[in-house]
């Protein structure tokens, strides 16, 4: 209904300027008619959640980016099926219950025909049910097994927690030589109690036990009192499955009560802020990531020149996933020659040997991916590529 | 025994803080007898406005911090003394529950007013002071912790000096005791509570800037837990009581480390919380506060 009404009032307008006013009041459905035959063709509506704003503004922005630069990549090529793709991104200001908001709007007012987004695995298990229900293809950052199991019309572009899980308590016991571990988790993450378990679990399997297990919220700024009670328990290394926000003050906290061992995260640890509040103190870290700057993959490289000629900055895994995001779709509206939500699914699920910026895009059975995973080291200002772990 | 003594050493430089911030509330219904919510903002604002003048002067001088420091008190005593000047004291006359909402009110336009002009995202805090580790046995003590500690203790004295031993203090106090005879023996009840709020303003900006410190990442929403366990020491304390909102503060910040390092730190806010109730049971106006009878 909106959308005739607009055309009909731009119409009035330009009727207007040739003094032909009185012609539009008798019949503006033959005009509108007319219009919509010689315009461009209409565009591809894909519809985008992140947090542009607040805790994890970070990532929300450069997924933004990152998916502006793959809908004009697309565009440039042609476009799909002939008709460009549009991009409409919302706000979930990192916060819990806005995500909902913003993918029913998406949905219910933009009509558009999938929704991307986004790298957090708490706020796209807000989102998958919605869009489950509403049979809208989604395609998700985030790393928790949970997601994708909301239903068959979730998708994702990352490696599972459990992989992660598997490759960081791998690397604490091969590389590190650890024998005895704590665990500091985030309980009010979904991601981070995941990716927790899933360590314990592989640690356990491997005689590493957990000989300390220590919590706290999102938001909170202190945790001298969980570290201490860790120093206390003489361990070998730390394991923070969390978001880079605490990260950064737990490592400095660490160090300021005397606790240099090393100390592991996941991917949830890849944001500029921690290198701003961790600075020297994150010396012996470490984290997993599905992406790194010094890959060698040339459409990475590719991906990294053009993004730092557009925005000047250097983007990280959640721009990667944007992007793939973008890159799935497409390819996959494309195969289905059709924007129908159902064929767009199935031929999502068939995604098979597709290069992605951030590594080789392939759904499995579960809708996941299976893709090699980094491990960045701390050296001299600035996370290293450590060791490529491929699946 | 060296972990007990760390963790005592955390808490006290996490109560220390709430103390500053306790020490507002407490002053400003000491003096007018309401709840000024929008204090754990001007500790935000407090927090920013250090932010900003840290970028001003080198990073890790010590004449640099103390220059921050006062800096972003006298910017927040002034904030302080606005508010209260644009939007308490229209209302003082009328009943304290309007006041009281529209502190909330102030509240919420200093954070999302935070939100538009600072930014929504967390920023880093730069490192104002210059920074070191001791160790003494087993105990690691930094040099954060040591300044904090001490530069609560050192305002506290301030505040008590200037309650006690000076002309606006003795105002002070008079105005707390019976504003209306105060005013009957020349004292100007709106100096008074405009120096009261400017005072509680600044205590919350140091409490700000230390916080800051010890915890380098600040949003403009940053205030709103502190504030809230701010706000229960000074009841925990006796509201109204100074020394109390500094007990309160460091009994609070205290009970608080010592959960979160057991096991159940999942439930450190509740117990704490639990333990504010059960006092409150037994002592109901507060550790210090003495409990007076409405003569009606």
């Amino acid at each position: 209904m909106i959308v005739p009404g607009l055309q009909f009032f731009r119409h009035l307008r330009l009727i207007k300027s040739a003094g032909l006013s009185f012609v539009a009041a008798l019949a503006p459905a033959a005009f509108t008619t007319a219009a919509a035959a010689e315009s461009a063709p209409e565009p591809i509506k894909i519809g985008v959640y992140a947090s542009l704003t607040g805790k994890e503004a970070v990532w929300g922005q450069s997924a933004e980016k990152a998916t502006r630069l793959a809908v004009d990549d697309v565009n440039a090529a042609g476009g799909v099926l002939g008709r460009p793709l549009h991009a409409i991104i919302e706000d979930n200001q990192s916060k819990p219950g806005e995500s909902v908001t913003a993918v029913r709007k998406l949905i219910s007012r933009d009509k558009v025909v999938a929704i991307l987004g986004e790298a957090s695995s708490g706020r796209s298990l807000e989102a998958a049910p919605i869009c489950q229900q509403a049979r809208i293809p989604m395609i998700s950052g985030g790393s928790n097994p949970k997601v994708t199991q909301v239903g068959n019309f979730i998708f994702r572009t990352h490696f599972i927690d459990p992989f992660q899980g598997t490759v960081m308590s791998r690397f604490a016991r091969e590389k590190l030589g650890a024998k005895r571990l704590a665990l500091l988790t985030e309980v009010t993450n979904a991601y981070a109690v995941g990716l927790a378990k899933y360590f314990s679990a592989d640690a356990a399997a491997h005689q590493t036990p957990i000989v300390i297990e220590q919590k706290y919220s999102a938001g909170e700024r202190d945790f001298k009192a969980q570290l201490t009670a860790i120093k206390a328990a003489q361990v070998d290394a730390i394991f923070v499955p969390g978001y880079y926000t605490e990260a950064g003050l737990i490592v400095a906290q660490a160090r300021e009560l005397g606790l240099n061992l090393p100390v592991l995260g996941g991917d949830g640890w890849e944001g500029p802020q921690l290198l701003a509040i961790g600075g020297p103190a994150l010396r012996d870290t470490y984290y997993c990531n599905n992406f790194s700057s010094e890959s060698d993959v040339p459409e990475t490289r590719r991906f990294i020149e053009r993004y730092q000629t557009r925005f000047q900055s250097m983007p990280g895994g959640t721009a990667a996933d944007a992007y793939d995001a973008v890159l799935m779709l497409t390819d996959a509206i494309k195969r289905a020659g059709s924007t129908e939500s159902e064929k767009i699914r199935t031929a999502l699920a068939t995604t098979r040997g597709l290069r992605g910026v951030g590594g080789p895009l392939n759904v499995d059975a579960n809708r996941d991916q299976l893709k090699p995973a980094y491990i960045l080291g701390y050296n001299s200002g600035d996370y290293h590529l450590v060791q490529v772990i491929q699946p | 025994m060296s972990e007990f003594l760390q963790q005592l050493l955390n808490g006290l430089s996490l109560g220390a803080i709430y103390a500053l911030i306790a020490l507002g509330y407490t002053m400003v219904y000491g003096v007018l007898r309401f709840i000024n919510f929008a204090h754990s903002d001007v500790f935000m604002v407090g927090a920013f406005i250090g932010y900003y003048l840290g970028k001003l002067v080198p990073e890790g001088t010590l004449w640099g911090g103390l220059l921050v420091l006062s800096g972003a008190m006298i910017g927040c005593a002034l904030l302080g003394m606005f508010i209260e000047r644009v939007v308490y004291r229209p209302l003082r006359h009328g009943p304290t529950l309007n006041v009281l909402i529209t502190a909330i009110g102030v509240s919420l336009l200093l954070e999302y007013t935070g939100q538009i002009v600072f930014g929504a995202a967390p920023r880093t805090f730069p490192q104002i002071f210059p920074t070191a580790n001791y160790h003494v046995g087993s105990l690691t003590i930094s040099s954060n912790q040591v300044f904090v500690i001490g530069v609560a203790i050192l305002l506290m004295i301030a505040l008590q000096l200037i309650v006690f031993k000076t002309k606006i203090g003795t105002a002070m106090r008079a105005v707390s005791l019976n504003p209306k005879a105060a005013q009957l023996v020349g004292v100007n009840n709106n100096v008074v509570i405009s120096f009261t709020f400017g005072l509680g303003s600044a205590l919350a900006a140091a409490g700000g800037i230390l916080y800051a410190m010890n915890y380098p990442s600040i949003d403009p929403l940053m205030g709103v837990m502190p504030g809230l366990k701010a706000f229960v020491a000074a009841i925990l304390g006796g509201i109204g009581n100074i020394p109390g909102a500094a007990l309160g503060g460091l009994l609070l910040g205290t009970v608080e480390t010592f959960i979160g390092g057991s096991q159940f730190s999942t439930y450190k806010d509740a117990i704490a919380f639990a333990i504010l109730i059960v006092i409150l049971l037994f002592k109901p106006a507060g550790l210090l506060g003495k409990f007076t009878i409405e003569k009606v």
